[in-house]
């Protein structure tokens, strides 16, 4: 049990201080790979949150995805100096300060001290669940996922005509 | 590990997620903000599923990973198109609707 709190803990901190790095660094693609950081590690502690699935989709599609298309963007940009990268940084601060704040009751109200069930990683089971009763919001993701290929396409190509 | 301390963790993403929102110019800066938001809330709600042993919580999360990843692909080529046109890349030298 010493030895999960230890993980988690340290999984926490890799978690916090990627985050940090995405909001603090000047160089975009630092931040990027503070993302990516910060998202392999939320993987590894869906995989102790007994959902194996979930982490590989979040290593394989979110993390290489997101990484691939933002460093495709950088590059394709070439903007990543970054001599002012903040402007008003302390209302901002002010601001997330207070709705951390005003959300920690939450954890408090939801979250009890007792282990979760778990129970997450039938895959199995999940797949009958997508097809069978969250069939509809399956269908109307793959609708969003054809209507965004189009749109960026779109948006991308738009210049190129006028 | 406890429902209890992943919300907190959650919650502390998803304010350094606002914070970098808020603050931050780049307009590829303030999505990778935004892509931290996301992954606090998947966070959460993951935990919670995992907390009451609840199937679906895990599809919600599914489902969310693609929708962001579809809209970080449709945020991206919004910015290519600010980027070339406009030749603008940070957020508040786009202020063409402030009255």
């Amino acid at each position: 049990m010493i030895v999960a709190d230890l993980l988690f803990f340290i999984l926490a901190a890799v978690m916090i201080a990627g985050a940090l790095g995405v909001v603090l660094s000047r160089s975009l693609y630092r931040a990027a790979f503070c993302l990516a950081a910060t998202l392999v590690a939320s993987a590894v502690v869906y995989l102790a949150l007994t959902a194996p699935l979930i982490a590989a989709v979040q290593i394989l599609l979110y993390t290489g995805g997101l990484l691939t298309l933002v460093v495709f963007a950088l590059v394709v940009s070439g903007s990543t100096d970054n001599p002012q990268p903040w402007r008003r940084p302390v209302p901002a601060l002010v601001v997330a300060v207070l709705v951390g704040v005003a959300l920690m009751p939450i954890a408090w109200q939801v979250g009890g001290t007792g282990a979760g069930r778990g129970g997450l990683d039938d895959g199995v089971e999940l797949g009958v669940l997508l097809f069978t009763r969250y069939l509809v919001p399956f269908e109307l993701l793959s609708v969003l996922l054809l209507a965004a290929i189009f749109g960026a396409l779109t948006v991308a190509r738009r210049e190129r005509q006028a | 590990m406890t429902l209890e301390r992943i919300l907190i963790l959650s919650i502390v993403l998803f304010a350094i997620g606002l914070f970098g929102v808020l603050a931050r110019r780049h307009l590829i800066a303030i999505l990778l903000s935004l892509e931290l938001m996301f992954n606090a809330a998947n966070l959460a709600i993951l935990g919670i599923a995992w907390h009451r042993g609840c199937l679906a919580g895990a599809l919600i999360v599914l489902f969310g990973i693609a929708i962001t990843v579809a809209e970080v692909a449709i945020g991206l080529s919004l910015f290519l198109l600010a980027e070339r046109v406009r030749g603008v890349v940070h957020a508040d030298e786009l202020s063409d609707l402030r009255g």
